[in-house]
């Protein structure tokens, strides 16, 4: 028979002709303008590594580094917790909750709404004075003066993790109860039977065996968080008002490119952005193994 | 007797109906199903307030702009054929509605078809350089987009394509997860004593893959089918990077033009607007919930 294994480079041609065309080029030509000084038009001059030094001093970068941070936490924090205790909810076997499928998909259908239309919907919800948010709050007596969301650092950046919240809490549910389904029927019926409490069944038996579930969230959060930008954007005037506290690295990313035309430092910022989600994410991969190996230590 | 300290021990009951219940019992029952109702009224709060954006949208979508700055009402208003006309005389929504379309299901079908071209050459033939590409192409696969997004600009702009469709819709040929979930299920669901037999039956190479493969490869390239077209239709930076006439903008994009456009005077008009971007979306869904949900679990286990 004769050898047919080079149909294989047949096969994959059409993607690897667009991969390297639409995908590499553009990274190593990015990584190139990294170290000039490109404007947009003209020629691109080499300046060395003046722009990741600048990126190490740019006050604006550090502070689009932490509102991120920020930002991102809440809602992880929100997020997990509210998926957790929903999945604990939800999978007890001594209460035994029945529609599992109908809030499930209520809970995750903000997560497949449009980003940008999410952000117009709350841009004007939020809205100070005509805000259906503050109006209905004021009704109920819950506040006596409307709350200037969108105007004040602290509540504009809660305003965006409480969206994310909503946006992505239904998601990370959805994931945890598949761990927690994965998890073998057989530790809670021992953990009944030995008499274990609630609490000691979801400290001893859920949360250590969904660790690598729980790791998949986070890894994934924390990356999509990195790369915050719709929502910012959208939310207030777009260069990360109020006071520069929406202001995320990706909206200092294309504000710096596409307002502002500094096409080289915007390459720079890019590559910035890029080594901190690797060393976050090796972190987070790190601690959860480190923490797996000592805990098999102590048994 | 057995029965009794099982129930106290909350192990599973089937026959509960058929047994006679002692007092502390029926007190046990009695406080579960009431924790039980606590619990179910708070899931249901949480539901109406995952719900009530969109229920505020869809109510203020039908009532003028003084209504609306007057106060909030449950009760639709009538409104909603002058806040279309309003919208409409700036902005054609459905427009972008038909862009997103055309570029979203393109995107989804090019993802799909070669994504399934390349796992099949990865997963069931021996070339040299195969590990060294596949490792190569894992390793892309964690470079978030947005660290070309300067180079994929210029490179547009040197080819000529920047304001067409052709750089939102082309790359999506190369889709390196897509291809190694693919490859991962081919791989355990194609058994290449089946590719053996249609060769010596006398079938093409690219025969084989449309005929054998294709089929068997179908439910799994529908579920990434969801994702992509999910990811295409929300996609907002790349179009607004490359797109600059305002006929050629996508739902999202064509939000944000929204904003910053005459509309924005008009409350009633934007609720319409933003309805008009979330329902459709919403309306698939519910076809579709169980299918997308399962796809998540599968996924995140899978990993």
């Amino acid at each position: 028979m004769k050898n047919l294994n080079r149909y294989g480079y047949f096969f994959i041609a059409p993607f690897w002709i667009i991969f390297l065309v639409f995908n590499i080029y553009p990274v190593a030509l990015t990584f190139y303008y990294s170290f000039t000084n490109y404007s947009g038009s003209g020629v691109a001059e080499v300046v060395g590594l003046a722009n990741y030094q600048r990126l190490l001093t740019d006050t604006f970068f550090v502070e689009a580094f932490f509102n991120t941070w920020k930002i991102w936490g809440i809602n992880f924090a929100l997020q997990i917790g509210i998926a957790l205790i929903l999945a604990a909810i939800f999978s007890d076997m001594r209460v035994k909750m029945k529609g599992l499928a109908f809030f499930r998909s209520i809970f995750y259908l903000p997560n497949l709404i449009t980003v940008s239309s999410v952000a117009l919907l709350f841009g004007i919800l939020l809205d100070w004075q005509h805000g259906s948010l503050n109006i209905v709050l004021m009704n109920l007596g819950l506040i006596s003066q409307p709350i200037n969301w969108l105007n004040e650092p602290a509540t504009a950046q809660l305003s965006v993790s409480l969206i994310l919240t909503w946006m992505w809490f239904g998601h990370s549910f959805i994931v945890v109860m598949a761990g927690v389904s994965g998890i073998s029927k057989d530790y809670y019926e021992a953990a009944l039977i030995d008499g274990a409490t609630r609490m000691q069944t979801f400290f001893h038996i859920t949360l250590p065996l969904l660790k690598p579930i729980l790791l998949y969230i986070m890894i994934t959060s924390l990356i999509g968080g990195l790369q915050l930008f719709d929502l910012p954007m959208l939310l207030t005037d777009g260069i990360g008002s109020p006071d520069g506290s929406l202001n995320t690295m990706v909206l200092y990313l294309y504000n710096q490119a596409f307002k502002y035309n500094n096409y080289g430092y915007a390459a720079a910022v890019a590559y910035g952005l890029f080594i901190i989600t690797i060393i976050f994410s090796a972190i987070v991969f790190k601690s959860m193994y480190r923490n797996e190996r000592k805990q098999a230590r102590q048994v | 007797m057995i029965d009794r300290t099982e129930l106290e021990k909350g192990v599973p009951q089937n026959h509960e109906s058929e047994k006679v219940l002692l007092p502390h019992e029926m007190k046990i029952k009695k406080r579960r199903s009431m924790v039980k109702g606590i619990i179910y009224a708070l899931l249901i709060l949480m539901a109406i307030v995952c719900f009530i954006p969109f229920l505020m949208m869809l109510v203020n979508a039908t009532r003028s702009n003084d209504a609306i700055l007057t106060g909030f009402t449950l009760i639709p208003g009538s409104s909603l054929l002058e806040n279309y006309r309003t919208m409409m005389e700036y902005v054609n929504i459905w427009n972008g509605f038909k862009n997103s379309l055309i570029i979203s299901v393109l995107v989804t079908v090019l993802t799909g078809y070669f994504s399934a071209l390349t796992a099949y050459g990865f997963a069931f033939y021996e070339f040299k350089g195969k590990n060294g590409l596949f490792v190569f192409m894992l390793v892309m696969m964690m470079v978030p987009g947005q660290l070309g997004l300067i180079g994929f600009y210029e490179l547009s702009k040197t080819l000529g394509i920047l304001d067409t469709f052709i750089p939102l819709i082309v790359p999506a040929i190369a889709s390196p997860f897509v291809v190694f979930f693919l490859r991962q299920y081919i791989k355990t669901t194609l058994h290449p004593s089946l590719i053996e037999a249609a060769r010596i039956d006398g079938a093409s190479e690219l025969r084989i893959f449309h005929t054998v493969a294709i089929p068997i490869m179908m439910p799994a390239v529908a579920t990434m089918s969801i994702f992509t077209f999910i990811g295409s239709w929300n996609n907002y930076i790349m179009p607004l990077v490359i797109l600059f006439s305002p006929e050629k903008y996508t739902l999202p994009v064509l939000m944000g033009f929204l904003k910053g456009s005459q509309v924005a005077q008009n409350l009633g008009s934007m609720y319409l607007g933003i309805a008009i971007s979330v329902v459709p979306i919403m309306i698939a869904f519910l076809f579709l919930s169980k299918y997308i949900i399962n796809s998540i679990s599968a996924g995140a286990v899978k990993e």
